[in-house]
């Protein structure tokens, strides 16, 4: 390109001592990203370490290195219960926090999280089928159900998102204003939801018990089996979403200037559609409908790293969701009881005040979402 | 650099609303803008200025004719390309997150950077230029919510200028600002045109500025046409009167500004100029009279005396009254008999 280089002809260079002070350092807040690598294996630990057995964390890093801890059992239930519960809480809430920031990004609306676009609608509909309609007993929540219980729930529930998914992908594609898709998606989650109603009215009490169970959600439930396809699709929808870095910085000027930058809007808008719906689908179809964590995790880090720069936020996010997962559910595990609570409950009980009292004392999300 | 930055043939600019046959707005549009000038597009509400800016900027697709950025069409460039070509400005305030300054002029980089959207040292050096260029230096570090109006618009028009254009188009780019920072805005975007060689475009309701400061007025009646030329041929031509001819509403081709026309009250004789009879004329011809300055038949006469302080005689028949302040001499005015 043969651009004319005025910008070194009118001013002086500008890159002399004096003018480094005056320019802001950009990536000085990778010291935020280390706080939450460290919060983030802190957590890890603990949630292993807790329990209704608790086990001294050295003989948690014994377990995890591949050395005979103190007691055998103890081996037992960290691999089999512990290490991949934990995962699932990772990868959960990592996918969660990164979709409700793509999903709060491309709105550009604070209240969006990864369920606007009727996905979690959709898992729910698949469980339903299977868990009222043809009556498969088993739920999610118990260990130790058959082949079927083990991936039936999970299948339908892919199948269900994926359903949605598809429709919101097709809509995205011809709609023009992102507005329009929301209130699309919105549309398509009510539809969805009610199919689901009329499905728990017909049915028999213990079956909408097990149907409840699962809106409960749980990430205790996710096999090893099951962690073999869980954790590749949660891993291919973060990297895709962290490839979006760029148009997703572009979108917050909003679409006339993101299309100005020469970003295809409809492409880009298709591509973060499709990696949300990913994260956001396949967590609901392993660990069920969990709330409150897309919505919340995007502005405590915006607020933390005091950015919109969506190549620290999606990290960030990620990090401090999956973070945030893991102390909720060690929360709800109550440890050294053997009581455990409802996940949603947990997290929205306490996460419900952290995030007034940070948003209360910040301006963060009204800086994020009005001009 | 005389070259010809932007050229429509045979333009026509409309819409074509869903299941309806395409309504044209202004066609047969045929305008040229060169490098480093500075082109204001006015016109009446309605007139369809922001769609033709909408066809120029490649954001919408023309009824008919061509639009040529430097010689190609600019709805076959690719978007990347035409991004590299042509920046916007939009009125409506963007809702920057929470970026600094830098950060929001950085991402006029985007066309240029690669997948990460990984700053280069060259893409930081035209950042820190562009920056400058709009005097924003102390707003670098501040973040873009915390910035006035003003100050944000100066950003705008940076980041507009950090993606190396040939070609920047405003619409109406000071229509939130106060008088003084809509002058600088002006004068700082006629500056870049002039001094960076690239060619700036913008709407505008600011008639008075446009004369001044714009190299050429592109003129949107609203009857579908669309007049071009250095602004003191359009004035001289009347077509800018025309434009704008409304009730109540008059171009004045000496002042070149638009005046009241509002005089229901009677006549009034002024006699005297300096700063005491232009002020005293612009307030008798607020209240709704009309002024006659060559002794027609008038309600009253009144003597401009135009020393420090001024003062103002109203002069009815032999009664002469004296006064120092124009509001107490409007209201002797309003009590005479009409």
């Amino acid at each position: 390109m043969e651009h004319t280089q005025t910008y070194t002809a009118s001013v002086a260079p500008a890159t002399t001592g004096s003018a480094i002070a005056k320019w802001p350092r950009l990536g000085g807040r990778r010291i935020a990203l280390l706080v939450l690598v460290v919060l983030l294996v802190s957590a890890f630990l603990l949630s292993i370490a807790t329990g209704s057995v608790n086990i001294p964390l050295g003989d948690v890093i014994k377990v995890l290195t591949g050395v005979e801890p103190a007691k055998t059992t103890w081996t037992t239930i960290i691999q089999d219960f512990r290490l991949p519960k934990a995962l699932a809480a990772v990868l959960s809430g990592a996918a969660l926090a990164v979709s409700g920031l793509q999903m709060q990004t491309l709105f550009r609306n604070p209240l969006a999280g990864p369920y606007v676009l009727g996905v979690s609608s959709g898992a729910s509909l698949g469980v339903a089928v299977v868990i009222l309609a043809l009556g498969t007993s088993g739920t999610v929540m118990l260990a130790g159900v058959g082949l079927f219980g083990d991936f039936g729930l999970a299948f339908a529930a892919c199948l269900g998102s994926a359903l949605v998914m598809g429709l919101v992908l097709l809509a995205a594609r011809r709609v023009e204003s992102s507005v329009t898709l929301l209130i699309l998606g919105l549309m398509f989650g009510y539809a969805v939801s009610s199919i689901v109603s009329l499905l728990l009215h017909f049915s028999l009490a213990e079956r909408v018990q097990a149907y409840v169970n699962w809106t409960f959600g749980s990430f205790g439930g996710v096999t090893w089996n099951q962690m073999s396809i869980f954790a590749p699709m949660v891993l291919i929808g973060l990297v895709l979403a962290y490839l979006l870095a760029k148009p997703l910085n572009a979108l917050l000027l909003g679409d006339a200037y993101a299309a100005s930058l020469g970003l295809n809007i409809r492409r880009a808008r298709g591509w973060i559609v499709l990696s949300t719906a990913l994260l956001a689908g396949v967590v609901t179809a392993f660990c069920g409908p969990i709330g409150f964590l897309g919505i919340a995790v995007p502005h405590l880090s915006r607020g933390l790293l005091n950015t919109s720069d969506h190549r620290l936020l999606i990290p960030a996010v990620g990090l401090m969701g999956a973070a945030i997962a893991l102390i909720v559910d060690l929360i709800a595990h109550m440890p050294g009881s053997q009581i455990v609570l409802p996940l949603n409950a947990v997290m929205a009980l306490v996460g419900a005040p952290v995030v007034i009292w940070v948003i209360l004392r910040q301006r963060s999300v009204r800086a994020s979402f009005t001009s | 650099m005389t070259g010809t930055t932007l050229a429509t043939q045979d333009l026509a600019v409309g819409y074509t609303p869903p299941r309806k046959p395409a309504r044209t707005i202004a066609g047969d549009i045929h305008i040229t803008l060169h490098a480093g000038e500075l082109a204001c597009l006015i016109g009446p509400n309605g007139a369809g200025k922001s769609t033709l800016l909408r066809t120029l900027a490649g954001m919408q697709k023309p009824l008919a004719g061509r639009v040529l950025l430097a010689g190609d069409e600019i709805h076959t460039l690719s978007p990347i390309e035409r991004a590299k070509r042509l920046s916007i400005v939009l009125t409506e305030q963007v809702q920057a997150g929470m970026f600094s300054a830098y950060e929001l002029v950085a991402l006029g980089r985007h066309p240029y950077t690669d997948w990460s959207g990984r700053l280069s040292a060259k893409d930081e050096t035209i950042i820190r230029w562009a920056i400058e260029a709009v005097g924003a230096v102390e707003l670098a570090k501040r973040p873009v919510n915390e910035l006035s109006d003003g100050e944000r618009q100066k950003v705008m028009i940076a980041r507009a200028l950090a993606q190396e254009p040939s070609l920047i188009i405003l619409d109406e780019p000071t229509a939130f600002l106060d008088l003084p920072r809509r002058v600088e805005i002006m004068r700082l975007l006629r500056r870049l045109a002039w001094e960076t060689g690239r060619a700036v475009l913008l709407s505008t309701h600011d008639l008075d500025l446009a004369l001044r400061l714009a190299d050429r007025l592109w003129l949107m009646p609203g009857d579908g046409t669309l007049h071009t030329g250095a602004p003191e041929d359009l004035v001289l031509s009347g077509a800018l009167a025309r434009a704008f001819r409304s009730s109540g509403v008059a171009f004045d081709l000496h002042s070149g500004t638009f005046t009241v026309q509002d005089a229901h009250r009677g006549t009034i004789a002024l006699i005297g100029g300096g700063l005491a009879g232009i002020w005293a004329r612009r307030a008798l011809e607020r209240t709704g009279y009309a002024i006659t300055t060559n002794g027609g038949p008038a309600l009253a006469r009144i003597e401009a005396v135009d020393t420090t302080p001024p003062k103002w005689r109203l002069i009815q028949g032999d009664a002469v009254v004296e006064y120092t302040v124009l509001s107490d001499l409007l209201a002797a005015v309003k009590t005479l008999p009409s």
